[in-house]
């Protein structure tokens, strides 16, 4: 590594966060700096251009206070790194991995590149046990799988922040390993009382003990929230790699970050794309959901859930869009669902778990997991095509059978989306074939006779479900 | 070699100053540790250049040099089997290397076909490569032809030994091994093209019986995203009757590939009982993989189709997706700062589109085989809108249209290939295929099934503004039949292992017992049988179960289901309701 190097007197113009220097030293790009001056604190950046005269350094803090006369640049000789070491878990830190709950830093045993190295594909180990989350649309209909990335598509005024909360304090693996879950916690962009709310919440519950926060706030440069993401994943990465932890990734919103690349894109200069985001978005949002997965060897795990508010709740907007692409699948909060009341107001149709295939099922959660899965998406997925004939021609112009699906509609969402507190994939599979009920066997096509006589028959003979 | 000095980088671009001369489409290595890349522009001395991967680190006054040859990969027999990135090089971790000569190291046994002396023409055979229950020709290149003058003799070699030598017209000595560089964005020469007559045959029922590809043929498979692209090209890969798979992941996601790698070795083809991975070639460049790398990876797995095609073997290829091509394409082009068209994508996009898929072709190769290769290129229009430029361009070079549907996808209805929307080119074109496969009336069957799916659509608009109960019976008994067309026909899970697979034996056998409903049924209304009365019968169930109870081996049942139907309908009249 080359020796430190500091430059001053040569800046020549800043533009919002971006500081133009003569370029007088030999340094390489996405090379890490700092910069001294303006004030007590130094701040940080990273060269985020260069040609034969100039170097751009996009200062990674506000700019306010600095000048161009007594402006000092010192550059690290290598891109920004994360120092991370034993006792992660239980520290709340900011956007740039700085403590920010009144700690010491944390003891650096290793010191890890923010960007990570793609994983080679061959390297992959098939993503493939359930992770409990609590939530039985999510549990039952779409479920996550360890190594997998779905995100939770949301719009204003939805209550991701809570679903967030309660699957960050309930989630845990089934079986083995229960002491190796932890939880990474990314608030990317959100507002000063969210933030507070998220640490009590952890805080309170327990759950912090097992639980690494990172919180970038609505207050701070936009440049850091591309950051965050970063530092977080390369922390979950180190406790997936060094500790053999299977951790889950919340973070939150991914819409703020979006917004940060096209902020910083814009001051860049460069050619946009669909509705002014940076036409490498899909590309840049790659680098940080394909960091989740199962490497082969490793004994941990990188699971990711992002939440994402849709803005005016379209799901073909650049961000969800470009997201789902991504992701392997989605999870999505229906804004109907929540003025009735439903909660948590998902979705099932829209959703779903590309993974669940290889996360549920005989030797993972229960043999009938799939078909039981299937057939309520296949009914409930009727039962709605029903309900927006009903809407038109009324009730009375339904069939007997179609009747019977409108009341299975109702009975899906109010008794089984619907929950108070967490429940187990046996509590939320029990309802699932009590739903079932509503409808009349023949119409039950996924589920073989064995399934039909074994769950939904002999209840109806002998007692229901209490 | 020429040299030149970097001036600008950004991304994956750069521009240099030549000292000495370069060619458009030249080969380059940049900086210290030679990154590969290729020359795209040039004016005065200053040229313009993609890099092939991460440029962190490159700065200006980095050195950059020229090797002369455009880009190109090795093709061998080392490729069967083996996962590599965009531009051919093997990805490591690769699972068989116990089973199959895969990497550089492993020696590969070679059996000589020609004698010294014999005069060969070019893309001749001079010896197989026996592997995986199949034999790999190695075969003159294009361009080269004249008399053995050596060949080595049967036994097991090293990877770069040289097996034969071949004295030229010309006169001069031209030596062969297992590999041969060839340049990737310039298609291998063919005898001569020939039509495609025959189906390239799935395994699914929606498909083969309704949207059939022909062998040689292109087909594109657009859908949003969670409309099933991935699963149904990987069932593709899985099943259809082509002799090698070329499988590439362009700008897709690491699991997919894993679960590609997990899946495959697994899995026999129910055709040969060979293992699928032995067929299998995946090129895989993960979407957080270098963007240029993405562009290269398409012809770098045409080349390697034309390659298997001109062994003359059946051969198909997979790339999901185009639409991560084609940005690609638009990523470079911007950075360039070229003009943008539609939806800023480089105005050159539809004639790269083109290009592509017409290296699709049932031919005769050099060497008078017949081989194929057949293009099924997923798209993923941004929102799942059709009229978006990659699906409306790739529209205009495809024969076969498979439309995925965002309704079907959310109702776990899959394959979600919406019937009015797809479309297959000169279908009829199979009728004698079919025939000799013992089904003479698959024209009649497959526009009967297309018309019947049309009136359902219709009447189910009819029906949301006066009410299903309000339609005549007839119609509601149209809505009946299309509804078990749906359920028991078209849709075919891709996990379950008796349905995933469909013969077009047992397709036949299926449709037929469907169509045998429909008639009996509209027999049964001319009795004044209400169409509600059938819809509860205990058969119908059955009907619809039949993918999944009856599968490959088990087909002598097909009899007694037909019987019970008949039995059933007979005296709908009196069945019991609710019977399973």
């Amino acid at each position: 590594m080359r020796p430190e190097l500091s430059v001053q007197g040569t800046a020549t113009a800043i533009e919002g966060p971006l500081l133009f220097l003569k370029r007088n030293v030999e340094v390489g790009l996405n090379e890490a700096v700092e910069i001294h001056g303006g004030g007590e604190k130094p701040r940080l950046g990273r060269v985020a251009a260069l040609d034969e005269k100039v170097m751009v350094i996009e200062v990674l803090e506000s700019t306010v206070g600095l000048g161009l006369q007594d402006v000092r640049v010192r550059f690290f000789g290598e891109s920004l790194h994360a120092a991370l070491g034993p006792g992660l878990l239980g520290r709340i830190f900011n956007g740039v991995g700085q403590p920010a709950d009144g700690g010491p830093p944390v003891a650096a045993a290793k010191r890890l590149r923010i960007d990570g190295t793609p994983i080679n594909p061959a390297s992959r180990e098939l993503p493939k046990d359930f992770i409990e989350t609590g939530v039985s649309a999510i549990d039952l209909m779409n479920s996550l799988v360890r190594g997998q990335k779905l995100p939770l598509f949301s719009g204003g005024g939805m209550p991701h922040d809570r679903i967030a909360t309660e699957i960050a304090q309930n989630a845990r693996l089934r079986r083995q390993g229960e002491g190796r879950f932890a939880i990474v916690f990314v608030g990317i962009g959100i507002s000063h009382e969210t933030a507070e709310a998220f640490r009590r919440a952890m805080q309170e519950s327990g759950a912090l003990a097992h639980t690494a926060m990172f919180l970038n706030l609505a207050s701070e440069p936009s440049t850091q929230r591309l950051l965050t993401p970063r530092f977080a994943l390369t922390a979950a990465e180190y406790l997936a790699a060094e500790e053999a932890r299977h951790v889950l990734v919340i973070m939150t919103d991914m819409t703020n970050y979006c917004e940060a690349l096209r902020e910083v894109s814009a001051s860049h200069g460069e050619v946009p794309s669909r509705k002014g985001y940076p036409g490498y978005m899909y590309s840049d949002l790659a680098t940080i959901y394909e960091r989740a997965g199962y490497v082969r060897g490793a004994r941990g795990t990188v699971t990711q859930l992002p939440i994402l508010t849709m803005p005016s709740e379209d799901i073909s907007h650049p961000i969800p869009d470009l997201t789902g692409y991504i992701t392997e699948g989605q999870v999505v909060l229906d804004k109907t669902l929540d003025h009735k009341g439903i909660y948590p107001p998902i979705n099932v149709l829209p959703s779903l778990s590309r993974l669940m295939d290889q996360g549920t099922g005989a030797g993972y959660t229960h043999a009938d997991h799939p078909s039981l899965a299937g057939q309520l998406f296949a009914s409930y997925a009727k039962a709605i095509r029903v309900r927006v004939l009903a809407s038109v021609v009324g009730r009375d112009g339904l069939t007997d059978i179609d009747r019977d699906y409108l009341e299975f509609a109702d009975e899906f969402e109010r008794s089984l989306v619907h929950q108070v507190g967490p429940r187990t994939l046996e509590e939320s599979m029990a309802l699932g074939w009590r739903v079932l009920h509503r409808l009349p066997p023949a119409e039950l096509t996924r589920l073989s006779d064995g399934q039909i006589s074994r769950y939904i028959r002999r209840d109806l003979d002998g007692k229901p479900h209490a | 070699m020429s040299e030149a000095v970097i001036r600008w980088i950004g991304g994956p671009v750069l521009y240099a100053r030549a000292k000495g001369e370069f060619r458009v489409g030249e080969v380059i290595e940049v900086g210290a540790r030679r990154l590969p890349g290729e020359v795209i522009r040039l004016k005065d001395d200053e040229l313009i250049a993609q890099v092939y991967e991460d440029t962190t680190g490159l700065r200006p006054g980095d050195p950059v040099y020229g090797t002369g040859g455009p880009l190109s990969v090795r093709l061998g027999p080392h490729l069967l089997g083996g996962i590599f990135d965009g531009l051919l090089r093997p990805l490591d971790g690769t699972f068989n290397q116990g089973s199959s000569p895969l990497q550089a190291a492993m020696p590969f046994h070679f059996r000589p076909t020609a004698t010294v002396g014999q005069a060969l023409e070019q893309g001749a055979p001079f010896g197989v490569v026996p592997s995986g229950g199949m034999d790999q020709l190695c075969l003159l290149p294009p361009q080269v032809s004249g008399t053995v003058e050596s060949i080595a003799d049967e036994g097991t070699f090293a990877p770069d030994t040289k097996l034969c030598t071949i004295r030229t017209s010309s006169g001069g000595l031209d030596q062969l091994g297992f590999f041969r560089q060839w340049p990737v964005r310039q298609p291998r020469p063919v005898r001569e093209r020939l039509p495609s007559e025959e189906p390239m045959i799935t395994g699914q029922r929606i498909l083969d019986t309704l949207f059939p590809v022909a062998r040689g043929g292109r087909a594109a498979l657009p859908g949003g995203f969670g409309t099933g692209k991935t699963v149904l090209q990987e069932t593709l890969a899985k099943w259809c009757d082509a002799d090698v798979i070329v499988y590439v992941g362009c700008g897709e996601r690491g699991n997919e590939m894993a679960e590609v790698l997990h899946d495959f070795p697994g899995l026999a083809d129910p055709r040969t009982g060979r293992r699928l991975m032995e067929r299998t070639v995946i090129i895989a460049n993960t979407s957080n993989m270098p963007v240029t790398a993405r562009e290269a990876s398409i012809y770098t797995a045409v080349t390697v189709g034309e390659y298997f095609r001109d062994q003359g073997l059946h051969v198909s290829l997979m790339a999901d997706s185009t639409s991560r091509w084609a940005e690609a394409l638009r990523e470079v082009s911007g950075r360039l700062g070229e003009l943008p068209g539609e939806a800023a994508y480089p105005a050159y996009l539809a004639s790269r589109l083109a290009e592509f898929y017409e290296r699709a072709a049932r031919v005769r190769t050099l060497s008078g085989r017949i081989g194929s290769l057949t293009i099924i290129g997923a798209v993923s229009p941004p929102a799942g809108d059709f009229s978006e430029p990659v699906t409306s361009h790739t529209k205009r070079y495809v024969g076969s249209f498979w439309g995925l549907d965002r309704e079907r996808a959310q109702a776990r209805f899959y394959p979600a290939i919406h019937p009015l929307q797809s479309y297959a080119q000169g279908a009829s074109r199979f009728a004698s295929w079919w025939t000799q496969r013992g089904n003479p009336d698959w024209v009649a069957q497959r526009e009967r099934l297309l018309s019947l799916l049309e009136s359902q659509a219709d009447l189910e608009r009819m029906a949301r503004i006066v009410g299903k109960d309000a339609l005549p019976a007839a119609q509601q008994l149209t809505l009946l039949c299309a509804e078990l067309v749906n359920e028991s026909f078209l849709r075919q899970s891709a996990f379950s292992p008796v349905d995933r697979y469909c013969s077009p034996e047992r397709q036949t056998a299926m449709l037929k017992i469907i169509l045998r409903f429909i008639e009996l049924a509209q027999a049964a209304l001319e009795r004044g049988v209400m169409p509600q009365a059938m819809a509860e019968l205990g058969i119908l169930r059955r009907l619809q179960r039949m993918g999944e109870e009856i599968g490959e081996d088990r087909l002598d049942q097909i009899p007694a289901l037909r019987a019970d139907l008949e039995a059933a309908m007979a005296d709908v009249e009196r069945a019991p309701r609710h019977a399973a």
